[in-house]
């Protein structure tokens, strides 16, 4: 059933507001992402990067044309089908952190796995190893106010990858940071995506940090301007199939036959 | 099931904690209205049930007459002529349903016994006093047919004026004086405790009324009240119009002239008295009661305010995977866990507060679980019924709109 292409895009459009004020973001996208590529996606302000990155990580819906993840047609799931794709297979970490405030590091990456219906004890466990691959080790009782925008972001990415999602999705992770916090977070994106096989589509607008990609999609007023692949300098480690990572227990709900069958929660967790 | 509930109370808590002075103030309406509607009703009932308590030791079929017009606004006592011995000797004589007229007239004096001195209130009267006014002798005895004739000087006292001035020991036949002469103590009466108005009964002394007509009024025929005591199953109405009809005649009072002189009967007074508190009680609860919703919008305000405060919060959850039943809950549990938190602080308050107030007021502290119970499912309801609208709005809030909220 997988044929390596965990993503496609067929005729995107995403229209915002109506009438005389309507704006098309997205004149038409065509796109497809195998599992366990670093793609990144790169153009001007406006030009539809976020809006593109929003109906991926199925937060917005488009106006229209087809998406599907894993060959399940998204656009004919319920709102909470959709929650629960979420909530099962990506990891989204957003340009503003969006963390809670007044809420500890740990308390705020724990958060998915509560929504999981994870033991308390695992969760604190699985919350404190995500902290630790972001070199978060130390920093778990501080609250948002109390760390740094480089510390932020990871606690950002800490809580996107706790779940071990099958795809990562990350506005501009390095849009608030100095060169070389922007670099460390490069450095990590990459390790996951080699290392841990996730796939990870990143917006960025700066192409040192695009660099890190194997591929990259350049967006224009709301199309795709150009695609180009890189060879890795160092192939992945683990170029998984999604087949090969449900039988390694990394991804718990195998996703399946057809639309209505997400499932209300998965047999487990990580 | 239970699992994802005690994640959702789990969600709530830490929501509540991470802002507690806000949450506080959100439930302080609940807290203050749980408090007033239980301390309305508790106080109620404490004096609901004291006066009614009044009402037997008063002694069951107690008239009162006073000279003056009914009291009352507009209406003045003060002119009106005393009663003389001779219109006690004809209520005596000639109306047959009372078991014992008693004349009283009386002052405030202070006493002086050894080095101790108390004011309280002197009654010359007779021994159909102790019948009208339900009293018991403790120790000593009644006056004797001699001392009320001779006038002599003898008086019984009262709890609280063996108190103050006798703290130890029995004080029959010590003397005690008052004002300007010196009385021997014959008897002492039993206690009797508060009266209907929070006055204590026990502070009195009773002499005979020609001693205290001779030596504290001056007025050797001047009677100011009597006390008048129905014999038992006869109606009052009767009675009383029968007096009336007589002080009028005695009083040479004409036809049209209003009555210069009033009967009371302390029963009917009593229970209205009881009457008017049950009906306080009664509206003091409703206002409460108002307060306690008025306490219920302001949750309702709070978790309103609350969700658009959290639009962010909300999106962030969402966008991670909650399920809008999840959110809802989570909003609705906090609302409950708030509201009977506010509920619980209000009921130790109330209980606090009750217990001072009883202590203060010299009335009896009656617990009530009822209306603890009530007030507490009550502020649950009210978490339920004001947490469910913002909630519902919070949980249906489009991810990507609640994420780009500013
Ligand atoms: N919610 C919205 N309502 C109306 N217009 C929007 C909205 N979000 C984005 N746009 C418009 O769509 C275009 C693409 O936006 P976006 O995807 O955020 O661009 P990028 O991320 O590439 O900077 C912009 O012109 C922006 O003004
Ligand atoms: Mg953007």
């Amino acid at each position: 059933m997988n044929t390596g292409t965990l993503i496609s895009l067929r005729a995107i459009t995403k229209t915002y507001g109506e009438g005389v004020a309507a704006f098309q973001a997205l004149k038409g996208i065509d796109l497809d992402i195998a599992a366990g590529q670093f793609v990144a996606i790169m153009g001007p302000s406006g030009s539809g990067k976020s809006t593109a990155l929003n109906i991926l990580g199925c937060l917005d819906a488009p106006t229209s044309g087809a998406y599907g993840f894993r060959d399940i047609p998204v656009e004919a799931l319920t709102r909470n089908q959709r929650a629960l794709l979420r909530r099962h297979y990506l990891g989204f970490v957003f340009q503003g952190f969006n963390l809670l405030s007044r809420t500890s590091a740990q308390e705020n990456v724990e958060l998915p796995l509560l929504y999981r219906g994870a033991e308390s004890a695992q969760r604190h466990a699985a919350a404190r190893e995500a902290l630790a691959q972001v070199g978060l080790t130390g920093w778990e009782h501080h609250t948002p106010a109390e760390l740094s925008g480089g510390q932020q972001q990871r606690v950002a990415i800490a809580r996107a990858i706790v779940t071990r999602p099958l795809v990562l999705l990350a506005d501009e992770p390095t849009g608030n940071l100095d060169s070389q916090r922007g670099h460390e977070i490069m450095d990590l994106l990459t390790a996951l995506n080699r290392e841990q096989g996730i796939t990870v589509i990143m917006v960025t607008h700066e192409p040192e940090m695009a660099h890190y990609a194997d591929r990259v999609v350049k967006f224009v007023d709301g199309w795709v301007e150009s695609d180009s692949r890189k060879e890795r300098h160092s192939p992945p480690t683990l170029p998984l199939s999604g087949e090969e990572r449900t039988q390694h227990g990394r991804c718990d709900t195998p996703l399946t036959r057809e639309a209505g069958g997400v499932n209300e929660r998965g047999p487990g967790t990580p | 099931m239970t699992q994802m509930l005690l994640n959702a109370l789990l969600l709530a808590l830490r929501a509540i904690r991470r802002n507690l002075m806000r949450s506080f103030l959100t439930v302080l309406g609940v807290v203050i209205g749980v408090a007033a509607v239980i301390t309305m009703v508790t106080l109620g009932n404490g004096a609901t049930h004291m006066v009614s308590d009044q009402i037997s030791s008063l002694g069951s079929n107690l008239l009162i007459l006073r000279p003056g017009q009914q009291l009352g606004p507009g209406r003045d006592s003060a002119g009106a002529a005393s009663f003389k011995l001779a219109d006690v000797e004809a209520i005596q004589t000639q109306v047959p349903a009372l078991k014992a007229v008693a004349p009283v007239v009386g002052s405030k004096v202070t006493l002086v016994a050894g080095n101790q001195n108390w004011q309280s209130q002197v009654n010359g009267t007779s021994n159909a006093y102790f019948v009208a006014g339900n009293w018991n002798i403790a120790a000593g005895r009644q006056f004797e047919e001699d001392e009320e004739a001779a006038g002599k000087a003898v008086c019984i006292i009262g709890a609280t004026v063996k108190r103050q001035l006798f703290p130890k020991g029995s004080p029959i036949g010590d003397e005690v004086r008052v004002k300007n002469f010196s009385c021997e103590i014959i008897g002492l009466l039993q206690g009797k405790g508060q009266g209907a108005m929070g006055q204590d009964q026990d502070d009195v002394v009773l002499m005979p009324i020609r001693t205290a007509q001779r030596r504290l009024t001056g007025n050797v025929n001047d009677v100011s009240t009597l006390m008048l005591s129905l014999r038992d199953g006869v109606a009052a109405d009767p009675v009383m119009e029968q007096i009336r009809k007589l002080m009028r005649e005695r009083r040479r009072l004409s036809e049209n002239a209003d009555d210069d002189f009033n009967v009371m009967d302390t029963k009917q007074i009593a229970e209205t008295l009881s009457g008017t508190i049950r009906t306080m009680t009664g509206l003091l609860g409703a206002v409460a009661a108002v307060s306690l919703l008025v306490g219920g919008i302001g949750i309702m305000n709070i978790m309103l305010v609350s969700v658009t405060e959290r639009t962010r919060e909300i999106g962030i959850r969402l966008a991670i995977g909650a399920l809008e039943h999840e959110v809802l809950l989570q909003f609705l549990i906090e609302a409950v866990a708030l509201s009977a938190l506010g509920g619980l602080i209000g009921i130790v308050l109330a209980l606090f507060v009750c217990l001072c107030l009883t202590a203060l007021m010299h009335m009896p502290f009656l617990f009530n679980p009822g209306i603890n119970l009530l007030a507490f499912l009550f502020s649950g309801a009210i978490g339920i019924v004001f947490g469910y609208m913002p909630a519902r709005r919070a949980a249906s809030l489009d991810p990507i709109v609640a994420l780009r909220f500013e």
